[in-house]
Protein backbone atom coordinates (compact mmCIF):
# COMPACT_ATOMS: atom_id res chain seq x y z
CA UNK A 1 0.00 0.00 0.00
CA UNK A 2 1.28 3.31 -1.01
CA UNK A 3 -0.60 5.54 0.97
CA UNK A 4 -2.74 5.02 4.12
CA UNK A 5 -5.59 7.19 5.70
CA UNK A 6 -4.43 10.05 4.13
CA UNK A 7 -7.00 12.69 4.64
CA UNK A 8 -6.59 16.54 3.55
CA UNK A 9 -8.69 19.31 2.10
CA UNK A 10 -7.82 21.93 0.00
CA UNK A 11 -9.21 25.43 0.03
CA UNK A 12 -9.91 27.32 -3.59
CA UNK A 13 -7.06 29.57 -3.72
CA UNK A 14 -4.75 28.92 -1.89
CA UNK A 15 -1.42 27.03 -2.47
CA UNK A 16 -1.18 23.54 -0.81
CA UNK A 17 2.21 21.53 -0.33
CA UNK A 18 2.71 17.96 0.07
CA UNK A 19 6.03 17.78 1.93
CA UNK A 20 7.71 14.42 2.38
CA UNK A 21 10.99 12.16 1.80
CA UNK A 22 11.43 10.15 -0.78
CA UNK A 23 8.94 6.78 -1.04
CA UNK A 24 6.51 8.90 1.12
CA UNK A 25 3.60 8.37 -1.02
CA UNK A 26 3.12 12.57 -2.50
CA UNK A 27 2.89 11.03 -6.18
CA UNK A 28 0.71 8.52 -5.23
CA UNK A 29 -1.62 10.85 -3.81
CA UNK A 30 -1.53 13.54 -6.80
CA UNK A 31 -2.03 10.22 -9.25
CA UNK A 32 -5.60 10.04 -6.85
CA UNK A 33 -6.57 13.27 -7.90
CA UNK A 34 -5.56 13.31 -11.34
CA UNK A 35 -7.64 10.54 -11.46
CA UNK A 36 -4.44 8.43 -12.65
CA UNK A 37 -4.43 5.18 -10.05
CA UNK A 38 -7.20 3.68 -8.66
CA UNK A 39 -7.98 4.09 -4.66
CA UNK A 40 -8.37 0.80 -2.84
CA UNK A 41 -10.93 2.29 -0.35
CA UNK A 42 -11.90 5.96 1.67
CA UNK A 43 -13.52 8.52 -0.71
CA UNK A 44 -12.09 11.64 -2.61
CA UNK A 45 -13.43 14.12 -3.70
CA UNK A 46 -12.28 16.42 -6.58
CA UNK A 47 -14.63 19.81 -7.28
CA UNK A 48 -16.84 17.85 -5.24
CA UNK A 49 -16.77 14.96 -8.35
CA UNK A 50 -15.73 11.27 -7.57
CA UNK A 51 -12.74 11.01 -9.82
CA UNK A 52 -13.23 7.34 -10.33
CA UNK A 53 -16.98 8.07 -11.87
CA UNK A 54 -15.78 11.26 -13.45
CA UNK A 55 -12.16 11.48 -14.85
CA UNK A 56 -12.64 12.98 -17.73
CA UNK A 57 -15.30 16.18 -16.01
CA UNK A 58 -12.29 16.38 -13.24
CA UNK A 59 -9.82 15.74 -16.25
CA UNK A 60 -10.52 18.93 -18.09
CA UNK A 61 -10.20 21.62 -15.52
CA UNK A 62 -6.91 20.66 -13.70
CA UNK A 63 -3.32 21.08 -14.93
CA UNK A 64 -0.57 18.43 -14.50
CA UNK A 65 2.98 19.32 -14.09
CA UNK A 66 4.55 15.89 -13.44
CA UNK A 67 7.61 14.82 -11.85
CA UNK A 68 9.31 13.20 -14.93
CA UNK A 69 9.58 15.83 -17.92
CA UNK A 70 7.22 14.04 -20.20
CA UNK A 71 7.45 16.15 -23.42
CA UNK A 72 6.77 14.95 -26.91
CA UNK A 73 9.88 14.52 -28.52
CA UNK A 74 8.85 14.27 -31.70
CA UNK A 75 7.13 18.05 -31.38
CA UNK A 76 8.68 21.82 -31.36
CA UNK A 77 7.86 23.90 -28.46
CA UNK A 78 4.77 25.70 -30.13
CA UNK A 79 3.88 21.43 -31.55
CA UNK A 80 3.77 20.35 -28.08
CA UNK A 81 1.21 22.68 -27.09
CA UNK A 82 -1.01 22.90 -30.18
CA UNK A 83 -0.82 18.68 -29.74
CA UNK A 84 -1.49 18.88 -25.85
CA UNK A 85 -4.10 21.59 -26.51
CA UNK A 86 -5.99 18.63 -29.07
CA UNK A 87 -6.48 16.53 -26.56
CA UNK A 88 -8.86 18.78 -24.35
CA UNK A 89 -11.22 19.10 -27.73
CA UNK A 90 -9.63 22.83 -27.60
CA UNK A 91 -10.61 24.42 -31.06
CA UNK A 92 -7.60 25.41 -33.60
CA UNK A 93 -8.14 28.89 -33.38
CA UNK A 94 -8.52 29.08 -29.54
CA UNK A 95 -4.86 26.82 -29.35
CA UNK A 96 -2.93 28.67 -31.50
CA UNK A 97 -4.49 32.05 -29.08
CA UNK A 98 -3.48 30.12 -26.22
CA UNK A 99 -0.16 28.71 -27.18
CA UNK A 100 1.20 32.14 -28.02
CA UNK A 101 0.53 33.79 -24.21
CA UNK A 102 1.48 30.43 -22.86
CA UNK A 103 5.17 30.74 -24.94
CA UNK A 104 4.89 34.77 -23.41
CA UNK A 105 3.93 33.36 -19.96
CA UNK A 106 7.21 31.40 -19.43
CA UNK A 107 9.28 32.92 -21.61
CA UNK A 108 10.32 30.96 -24.10
CA UNK A 109 8.91 32.86 -26.88
CA UNK A 110 12.42 32.49 -28.94
CA UNK A 111 12.15 28.69 -28.66
CA UNK A 112 8.90 28.45 -30.48
CA UNK A 113 9.98 26.17 -33.28
CA UNK A 114 12.86 24.73 -31.42
CA UNK A 115 12.85 21.09 -30.71
CA UNK A 116 12.19 19.63 -27.57
CA UNK A 117 15.81 17.90 -27.12
CA UNK A 118 17.62 21.01 -27.85
CA UNK A 119 16.14 23.27 -24.27
CA UNK A 120 17.68 23.02 -21.03
CA UNK A 121 16.49 21.15 -17.83
CA UNK A 122 15.28 24.41 -16.49
CA UNK A 123 13.43 25.61 -20.19
CA UNK A 124 11.50 22.12 -20.23
CA UNK A 125 10.18 22.11 -17.15
CA UNK A 126 8.86 26.53 -17.88
CA UNK A 127 7.08 24.55 -20.81
CA UNK A 128 5.71 21.99 -19.16
CA UNK A 129 4.12 24.39 -16.89
CA UNK A 130 2.89 26.04 -20.12
CA UNK A 131 0.63 22.96 -21.54
CA UNK A 132 0.05 22.81 -18.04
CA UNK A 133 -2.13 25.56 -18.40
CA UNK A 134 -3.26 25.06 -22.04
CA UNK A 135 -7.10 24.25 -20.74
CA UNK A 136 -7.14 27.07 -18.31
CA UNK A 137 -7.49 24.44 -15.19
CA UNK A 138 -8.92 25.64 -12.45
CA UNK A 139 -6.76 23.29 -10.31
CA UNK A 140 -3.00 23.07 -10.97
CA UNK A 141 -0.76 19.83 -9.76
CA UNK A 142 2.62 20.30 -9.29
CA UNK A 143 4.95 17.19 -8.74
CA UNK A 144 8.12 18.44 -7.75
CA UNK A 145 7.93 21.00 -9.67
CA UNK A 146 11.51 22.94 -9.56
CA UNK A 147 13.50 19.35 -9.35
CA UNK A 148 17.37 19.78 -10.51
CA UNK A 149 16.42 23.14 -11.71
CA UNK A 150 19.18 26.38 -11.03
CA UNK A 151 18.03 29.03 -8.89
CA UNK A 152 16.99 31.69 -11.52
CA UNK A 153 14.88 29.16 -12.98
CA UNK A 154 13.43 27.72 -9.46
CA UNK A 155 12.66 32.06 -9.12
CA UNK A 156 11.19 32.37 -12.33
CA UNK A 157 8.14 29.10 -11.54
CA UNK A 158 7.82 30.51 -8.09
CA UNK A 159 7.16 33.81 -8.91
CA UNK A 160 4.75 32.57 -12.33
CA UNK A 161 2.87 30.51 -9.33
CA UNK A 162 2.20 32.92 -7.40
CA UNK A 163 1.15 34.91 -10.19
CA UNK A 164 -1.25 31.76 -11.27
CA UNK A 165 -2.65 32.26 -7.61
CA UNK A 166 -2.99 35.83 -7.71
CA UNK A 167 -5.58 34.91 -10.62
CA UNK A 168 -7.77 32.74 -8.55
CA UNK A 169 -5.93 29.29 -9.45
CA UNK A 170 -5.78 26.60 -6.34
CA UNK A 171 -2.10 24.97 -6.80
CA UNK A 172 -1.54 21.47 -5.23
CA UNK A 173 2.13 20.92 -4.98
CA UNK A 174 4.85 18.01 -4.11
CA UNK A 175 8.17 18.78 -2.93
CA UNK A 176 11.06 18.21 -0.81
CA UNK A 177 12.60 21.20 -1.18
CA UNK A 178 11.53 22.83 2.40
CA UNK A 179 12.45 26.18 1.01
CA UNK A 180 9.99 25.83 -1.69
CA UNK A 181 7.37 24.57 0.78
CA UNK A 182 7.84 27.90 3.27
CA UNK A 183 7.88 30.06 0.16
CA UNK A 184 4.83 29.13 -1.91
CA UNK A 185 2.52 26.89 0.14
CA UNK A 186 -0.33 28.75 2.22
CA UNK A 187 -0.91 25.55 4.27
CA UNK A 188 1.19 22.57 3.60
CA UNK A 189 1.11 18.97 5.16
CA UNK A 190 4.30 16.88 5.93
CA UNK A 191 3.98 12.98 4.59
CA UNK A 192 6.27 9.50 5.78
CA UNK A 193 5.48 6.03 5.04
CA UNK A 194 2.30 7.10 2.81
CA UNK A 195 0.53 8.55 6.45
CA UNK A 196 0.33 12.28 6.71
CA UNK A 197 2.82 13.44 10.30
CA UNK A 198 1.24 16.75 10.63
CA UNK A 199 -0.39 19.54 9.06
CA UNK A 200 -0.75 23.35 9.01
CA UNK A 201 0.47 26.45 7.89
CA UNK A 202 4.58 26.59 7.34
CA UNK A 203 4.75 29.43 10.27
CA UNK A 204 2.53 27.19 12.68
CA UNK A 205 4.42 24.14 12.04
CA UNK A 206 7.64 25.91 12.78
CA UNK A 207 6.56 26.87 16.23
CA UNK A 208 4.69 23.97 17.25
CA UNK A 209 7.60 21.31 16.72
CA UNK A 210 10.72 23.31 17.36
CA UNK A 211 10.14 26.63 18.40
CA UNK A 212 11.37 30.40 17.06
CA UNK A 213 14.91 29.53 17.10
CA UNK A 214 17.58 27.24 16.91
CA UNK A 215 21.24 27.63 19.04
CA UNK A 216 24.24 25.50 16.77
CA UNK A 217 27.10 24.02 18.38
CA UNK A 218 29.84 21.83 16.70
CA UNK A 219 29.54 18.62 18.17
CA UNK A 220 32.39 17.55 20.37
CA UNK A 221 32.97 15.38 23.89
CA UNK A 222 33.73 18.50 26.28
CA UNK A 223 30.13 20.19 24.67
CA UNK A 224 27.82 17.30 24.83
CA UNK A 225 28.73 16.35 28.34
CA UNK A 226 28.84 19.72 28.93
CA UNK A 227 25.02 20.05 27.90
CA UNK A 228 24.11 16.95 29.60
CA UNK A 229 25.33 18.12 33.43
CA UNK A 230 23.01 21.70 32.22
CA UNK A 231 20.26 19.29 31.89
CA UNK A 232 19.68 20.82 28.42
CA UNK A 233 17.38 18.87 25.79
CA UNK A 234 19.53 19.16 22.09
CA UNK A 235 19.19 16.80 19.12
CA UNK A 236 22.62 15.87 17.15
CA UNK A 237 22.85 16.17 13.47
CA UNK A 238 26.22 15.16 12.26
CA UNK A 239 29.19 16.92 13.66
CA UNK A 240 26.23 19.56 14.92
CA UNK A 241 24.62 20.27 18.40
CA UNK A 242 21.13 22.19 17.50
CA UNK A 243 19.02 22.97 20.60
CA UNK A 244 15.73 24.53 19.70
CA UNK A 245 14.25 27.34 22.14
CA UNK A 246 12.49 30.27 22.67
CA UNK A 247 15.49 32.62 24.03
CA UNK A 248 18.51 31.59 21.83
CA UNK A 249 20.37 34.60 22.91
CA UNK A 250 19.77 33.64 26.87
CA UNK A 251 20.69 30.31 26.16
CA UNK A 252 23.73 31.09 23.70
CA UNK A 253 25.33 33.33 26.59
CA UNK A 254 25.04 30.38 29.14
CA UNK A 255 26.53 27.93 26.88
CA UNK A 256 29.29 30.53 25.79
CA UNK A 257 29.89 30.53 29.51
CA UNK A 258 29.61 26.88 30.61
CA UNK A 259 30.70 24.66 27.63
CA UNK A 260 33.20 26.88 25.59
CA UNK A 261 31.70 25.68 22.35
CA UNK A 262 34.59 25.92 19.46
CA UNK A 263 31.32 27.19 16.72
CA UNK A 264 27.94 28.62 17.79
CA UNK A 265 25.39 30.41 16.26
CA UNK A 266 22.11 31.00 16.47
CA UNK A 267 19.41 31.18 13.76
CA UNK A 268 15.38 31.19 13.00
CA UNK A 269 13.71 28.07 12.83
CA UNK A 270 12.97 26.59 9.73
CA UNK A 271 10.53 24.72 7.80
CA UNK A 272 13.38 21.85 7.64
CA UNK A 273 14.04 21.48 11.53
CA UNK A 274 10.39 20.21 11.52
CA UNK A 275 10.67 17.74 8.84
CA UNK A 276 13.69 16.40 9.74
CA UNK A 277 12.54 16.07 13.19
CA UNK A 278 9.54 14.47 12.62
CA UNK A 279 10.73 12.07 9.37
CA UNK A 280 13.95 10.80 11.06
CA UNK A 281 16.79 11.68 10.09
CA UNK A 282 17.60 8.42 8.36
CA UNK A 283 18.83 8.50 4.68
CA UNK A 284 16.14 7.44 2.13
CA UNK A 285 16.24 6.05 -1.42
CA UNK B 1 -5.19 -10.68 -15.16
CA UNK B 2 -8.97 -12.55 -14.67
CA UNK B 3 -10.90 -13.70 -17.55
CA UNK B 4 -13.62 -11.57 -16.93
CA UNK B 5 -11.27 -8.56 -16.43
CA UNK B 6 -9.53 -9.37 -19.96
CA UNK B 7 -13.13 -9.73 -21.99
CA UNK B 8 -14.05 -6.71 -20.03
CA UNK B 9 -15.78 -4.24 -23.08
CA UNK B 10 -13.88 -1.09 -23.00
CA UNK B 11 -15.05 2.65 -23.26
CA UNK B 12 -13.91 4.24 -25.66
CA UNK B 13 -14.41 7.62 -26.79
CA UNK B 14 -13.90 9.60 -29.80
CA UNK B 15 -10.69 11.41 -28.78
CA UNK B 16 -9.11 8.19 -29.59
CA UNK B 17 -8.80 9.96 -32.95
CA UNK B 18 -6.55 12.71 -31.06
CA UNK B 19 -3.79 10.09 -30.54
CA UNK B 20 -4.30 8.89 -34.23
CA UNK B 21 -3.86 11.96 -35.58
CA UNK B 22 -0.42 13.50 -33.18
CA UNK B 23 0.64 10.03 -35.03
CA UNK B 24 -0.03 11.00 -38.83
CA UNK B 25 1.61 14.48 -37.96
CA UNK B 26 4.66 12.94 -36.99
CA UNK B 27 4.56 10.54 -39.96
CA UNK B 28 3.96 13.47 -42.37
CA UNK B 29 6.94 15.41 -41.05
CA UNK B 30 9.16 12.58 -42.08
CA UNK B 31 7.12 11.84 -45.02
CA UNK B 32 10.13 10.94 -47.53
CA UNK B 33 11.30 8.37 -44.72
CA UNK B 34 8.42 6.50 -44.16
CA UNK B 35 7.06 6.13 -47.82
CA UNK B 36 10.53 5.03 -49.12
CA UNK B 37 10.54 1.39 -47.68
CA UNK B 38 7.25 0.16 -48.90
CA UNK B 39 7.98 1.24 -52.45
CA UNK B 40 11.62 -0.64 -52.40
CA UNK B 41 10.21 -3.79 -50.30
CA UNK B 42 7.84 -4.26 -53.46
CA UNK B 43 10.33 -4.34 -56.24
CA UNK B 44 12.98 -6.38 -53.41
CA UNK B 45 9.91 -8.90 -53.47
CA UNK B 46 9.16 -8.88 -57.03
CA UNK B 47 12.46 -9.36 -58.06
CA UNK B 48 13.95 -11.31 -56.06
CA UNK B 49 11.10 -13.78 -55.76
CA UNK B 50 8.60 -13.27 -57.95
CA UNK B 51 11.38 -13.52 -61.46
CA UNK B 52 14.31 -15.05 -59.43
CA UNK B 53 11.89 -18.09 -58.07
CA UNK B 54 9.44 -17.80 -60.70
CA UNK B 55 11.73 -18.32 -63.20
CA UNK B 56 12.06 -22.27 -62.15
CA UNK B 57 8.24 -22.73 -61.11
CA UNK B 58 6.64 -20.46 -63.97
CA UNK B 59 3.02 -21.05 -62.47
CA UNK B 60 1.17 -22.94 -59.29
CA UNK B 61 -2.45 -24.22 -60.21
CA UNK B 62 -2.15 -22.72 -63.58
CA UNK B 63 -1.58 -19.35 -62.48
CA UNK B 64 1.55 -16.93 -63.15
CA UNK B 65 3.74 -17.31 -60.21
CA UNK B 66 4.58 -13.85 -59.87
CA UNK B 67 0.82 -13.28 -59.88
CA UNK B 68 0.48 -15.87 -57.12
CA UNK B 69 2.88 -13.85 -54.74
CA UNK B 70 1.40 -10.24 -55.41
CA UNK B 71 -1.39 -10.59 -52.59
CA UNK B 72 1.40 -12.39 -50.16
CA UNK B 73 3.20 -9.36 -50.61
CA UNK B 74 0.08 -6.90 -50.10
CA UNK B 75 -0.50 -9.15 -46.84
CA UNK B 76 3.18 -9.12 -45.36
CA UNK B 77 3.45 -5.69 -45.76
CA UNK B 78 0.17 -5.02 -43.66
CA UNK B 79 0.79 -7.78 -41.34
CA UNK B 80 4.67 -5.63 -40.98
CA UNK B 81 3.45 -2.43 -40.78
CA UNK B 82 0.96 -2.65 -38.45
CA UNK B 83 2.88 -5.03 -36.20
CA UNK B 84 6.54 -3.62 -35.77
CA UNK B 85 4.24 0.30 -34.77
CA UNK B 86 2.81 -1.50 -32.51
CA UNK B 87 5.41 -2.98 -30.86
CA UNK B 88 8.54 -1.47 -31.57
CA UNK B 89 7.06 2.03 -31.98
CA UNK B 90 4.37 2.01 -29.19
CA UNK B 91 6.89 0.71 -27.23
CA UNK B 92 8.75 3.69 -27.73
CA UNK B 93 6.24 6.38 -27.20
CA UNK B 94 4.87 4.42 -23.74
CA UNK B 95 8.20 3.65 -22.00
CA UNK B 96 10.80 6.31 -23.80
CA UNK B 97 9.01 9.00 -24.42
CA UNK B 98 6.51 8.69 -21.57
CA UNK B 99 3.72 9.87 -23.97
CA UNK B 100 1.14 7.57 -22.75
CA UNK B 101 1.49 9.14 -19.07
CA UNK B 102 1.27 12.70 -20.71
CA UNK B 103 -2.04 12.10 -22.72
CA UNK B 104 -3.86 10.28 -19.97
CA UNK B 105 -3.29 13.33 -17.95
CA UNK B 106 -5.97 15.33 -19.99
CA UNK B 107 -9.49 14.07 -20.71
CA UNK B 108 -8.28 11.20 -22.96
CA UNK B 109 -8.68 7.90 -20.74
CA UNK B 110 -5.99 4.90 -21.33
CA UNK B 111 -8.54 3.30 -23.40
CA UNK B 112 -8.68 6.18 -26.06
CA UNK B 113 -5.04 5.84 -26.00
CA UNK B 114 -4.46 2.28 -26.95
CA UNK B 115 -7.33 2.72 -29.29
CA UNK B 116 -5.78 5.53 -31.10
CA UNK B 117 -2.50 3.36 -31.17
CA UNK B 118 -4.23 0.43 -32.82
CA UNK B 119 -6.31 2.69 -35.25
CA UNK B 120 -3.06 4.09 -36.23
CA UNK B 121 -1.13 0.86 -36.45
CA UNK B 122 -3.90 -0.39 -38.80
CA UNK B 123 -3.80 2.90 -41.15
CA UNK B 124 -0.17 2.32 -41.66
CA UNK B 125 -0.88 -0.58 -43.13
CA UNK B 126 -3.96 1.13 -45.38
CA UNK B 127 -0.82 3.21 -46.82
CA UNK B 128 1.48 0.57 -47.06
CA UNK B 129 -0.41 -2.15 -48.33
CA UNK B 130 -1.62 1.04 -51.19
CA UNK B 131 1.49 2.41 -52.15
CA UNK B 132 2.59 -1.74 -52.88
CA UNK B 133 -0.91 -2.21 -54.79
CA UNK B 134 0.60 0.65 -57.00
CA UNK B 135 3.87 -0.40 -57.67
CA UNK B 136 2.34 -4.39 -58.16
CA UNK B 137 0.15 -2.23 -60.86
CA UNK B 138 2.92 -1.03 -62.76
CA UNK B 139 4.06 -4.74 -63.29
CA UNK B 140 0.23 -5.80 -64.14
CA UNK B 141 0.61 -8.72 -61.88
CA UNK B 142 -2.63 -7.81 -60.06
CA UNK B 143 -6.05 -7.59 -61.42
CA UNK B 144 -7.74 -3.65 -61.73
CA UNK B 145 -10.02 -2.64 -60.32
CA UNK B 146 -10.75 -5.57 -58.38
CA UNK B 147 -7.32 -4.92 -56.89
CA UNK B 148 -8.39 -2.07 -55.09
CA UNK B 149 -10.83 -4.05 -52.47
CA UNK B 150 -7.61 -5.36 -50.86
CA UNK B 151 -7.47 -1.43 -49.15
CA UNK B 152 -10.10 -1.83 -47.11
CA UNK B 153 -9.51 -5.27 -46.28
CA UNK B 154 -5.71 -3.77 -45.40
CA UNK B 155 -7.44 -1.42 -42.94
CA UNK B 156 -8.95 -4.92 -40.88
CA UNK B 157 -6.04 -7.02 -41.00
CA UNK B 158 -4.43 -4.04 -39.97
CA UNK B 159 -6.08 -3.55 -37.35
CA UNK B 160 -5.44 -6.92 -36.49
CA UNK B 161 -1.68 -7.18 -36.17
CA UNK B 162 -1.81 -3.90 -34.30
CA UNK B 163 -4.27 -5.67 -31.74
CA UNK B 164 -2.16 -8.62 -31.30
CA UNK B 165 0.99 -6.70 -31.25
CA UNK B 166 -0.21 -4.32 -28.22
CA UNK B 167 -1.01 -7.58 -26.60
CA UNK B 168 3.05 -8.12 -26.71
CA UNK B 169 3.81 -4.70 -25.98
CA UNK B 170 1.68 -5.35 -22.65
CA UNK B 171 3.39 -7.76 -21.76
CA UNK B 172 6.68 -7.56 -22.67
CA UNK B 173 9.63 -6.63 -20.00
CA UNK B 174 12.25 -4.94 -22.61
CA UNK B 175 11.96 -3.87 -25.93
CA UNK B 176 14.87 -6.00 -26.26
CA UNK B 177 12.03 -9.35 -25.34
CA UNK B 178 9.80 -7.78 -28.41
CA UNK B 179 12.61 -9.63 -30.69
CA UNK B 180 10.90 -13.36 -29.61
CA UNK B 181 7.78 -12.89 -30.99
CA UNK B 182 8.54 -10.56 -34.34
CA UNK B 183 11.41 -13.60 -35.02
CA UNK B 184 9.44 -16.93 -33.52
CA UNK B 185 5.74 -16.15 -34.57
CA UNK B 186 5.67 -13.24 -37.45
CA UNK B 187 8.29 -14.29 -39.56
CA UNK B 188 7.28 -17.97 -39.42
CA UNK B 189 4.05 -16.50 -40.02
CA UNK B 190 5.34 -14.60 -43.41
CA UNK B 191 5.86 -17.88 -45.19
CA UNK B 192 3.38 -20.85 -43.62
CA UNK B 193 0.34 -19.18 -44.44
CA UNK B 194 0.28 -20.07 -48.27
CA UNK B 195 2.39 -16.92 -49.17
CA UNK B 196 4.85 -18.59 -51.01
CA UNK B 197 3.44 -22.07 -52.07
CA UNK B 198 -0.38 -22.99 -51.32
CA UNK B 199 -1.19 -23.93 -47.90
CA UNK B 200 -2.18 -27.45 -49.83
CA UNK B 201 1.32 -28.61 -49.89
CA UNK B 202 1.48 -28.66 -45.92
CA UNK B 203 0.46 -31.73 -44.15
CA UNK B 204 -3.13 -31.56 -43.37
CA UNK B 205 -2.44 -31.33 -39.36
CA UNK B 206 0.01 -28.29 -40.17
CA UNK B 207 -3.39 -26.97 -43.13
CA UNK B 208 -5.68 -26.86 -39.68
CA UNK B 209 -3.26 -25.08 -37.51
CA UNK B 210 -2.07 -22.87 -39.82
CA UNK B 211 -6.11 -21.72 -40.58
CA UNK B 212 -7.00 -21.83 -37.03
CA UNK B 213 -3.92 -19.53 -35.33
CA UNK B 214 -2.49 -17.81 -38.03
CA UNK B 215 -4.09 -14.32 -38.90
CA UNK B 216 -1.97 -13.78 -42.14
CA UNK B 217 -3.65 -17.18 -43.81
CA UNK B 218 -7.13 -15.35 -43.87
CA UNK B 219 -5.68 -12.25 -45.06
CA UNK B 220 -3.54 -13.78 -48.00
CA UNK B 221 -6.83 -15.79 -48.62
CA UNK B 222 -9.08 -12.67 -49.18
CA UNK B 223 -6.52 -10.86 -50.62
CA UNK B 224 -5.38 -13.44 -52.99
CA UNK B 225 -9.50 -13.69 -54.66
CA UNK B 226 -9.40 -10.01 -55.46
CA UNK B 227 -5.69 -9.89 -56.91
CA UNK B 228 -6.36 -12.86 -59.27
CA UNK B 229 -9.18 -12.38 -58.93
CA UNK B 230 -10.92 -16.00 -57.81
CA UNK B 231 -13.81 -14.95 -55.75
CA UNK B 232 -15.88 -17.52 -53.96
CA UNK B 233 -18.22 -18.00 -50.58
CA UNK B 234 -15.03 -18.82 -48.75
CA UNK B 235 -14.67 -15.41 -48.55
CA UNK B 236 -16.85 -15.25 -45.73
CA UNK B 237 -15.01 -17.95 -43.88
CA UNK B 238 -12.08 -15.87 -43.69
CA UNK B 239 -13.79 -12.65 -43.12
CA UNK B 240 -15.66 -13.58 -40.33
CA UNK B 241 -12.30 -15.55 -39.00
CA UNK B 242 -10.74 -12.05 -39.23
CA UNK B 243 -13.62 -10.19 -37.80
CA UNK B 244 -14.34 -12.18 -34.67
CA UNK B 245 -10.08 -12.07 -34.11
CA UNK B 246 -9.63 -8.57 -34.85
CA UNK B 247 -12.59 -8.01 -32.20
CA UNK B 248 -11.28 -10.47 -29.41
CA UNK B 249 -7.76 -9.30 -29.60
CA UNK B 250 -8.55 -5.19 -29.44
CA UNK B 251 -10.58 -5.91 -26.36
CA UNK B 252 -7.86 -7.98 -25.21
CA UNK B 253 -5.03 -5.39 -25.97
CA UNK B 254 -6.43 -2.69 -24.30
CA UNK B 255 -7.31 -4.57 -21.33
CA UNK B 256 -3.81 -5.77 -20.56
CA UNK B 257 -2.19 -2.43 -21.84
CA UNK B 258 -4.61 -0.92 -18.74
CA UNK B 259 -3.25 -3.20 -16.37
CA UNK B 260 0.02 -2.43 -16.99
CA UNK B 261 -0.46 1.66 -17.30
CA UNK B 262 -2.97 1.80 -14.18
CA UNK B 263 -1.14 1.19 -11.40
Amino acid sequence: MAVDGVSFSVQKGEIFGFLGPNGAGKTTTMKMIQCVSPRSGGSLRVFDLDPEKHPDAIKRRIGVVPQETNLDPDFTCEGNLLTYARYFDIPADIATQRTNELLAFVQLEEKRDVSIEKLSGGMKRRLILARALVNRPELLVLDEPTIGLDPQARHLIWERLKLLQAQGNTIVLTTHYLDEAARLCDRLVIMDNGRILEGGTPAELVLRHVGNEIVELEKSDDVLACLRDLDMPFEEVGDTVLIATGRAHEIARTLLGRCQPKKMLTRPATLEDVFLKLTGRRLRD
Amino acid sequence: MTAAALFCLPRITRRAWHVWRRNLEVFVKTWKVNFFPPFVEAFLYLIAIGVGIGTYVKEIDGIPYVNFIAPSILAIAVMNSAFFECTYGSYVRMYYQKAFDAMIATPLSIEDVIAGELLWGATKSIMYAAIMLGVLSLFGVVALPIALLVIPFAFLGGLLFAALAMCFTAITPSIDALNYPSFLFITPMSLFSGTFFPLSLLPAAFQYIALALLPLTHVVAIFRMFSLPALSWAIMFHLAWLLAGTALLCIFSINMMRRRLIV
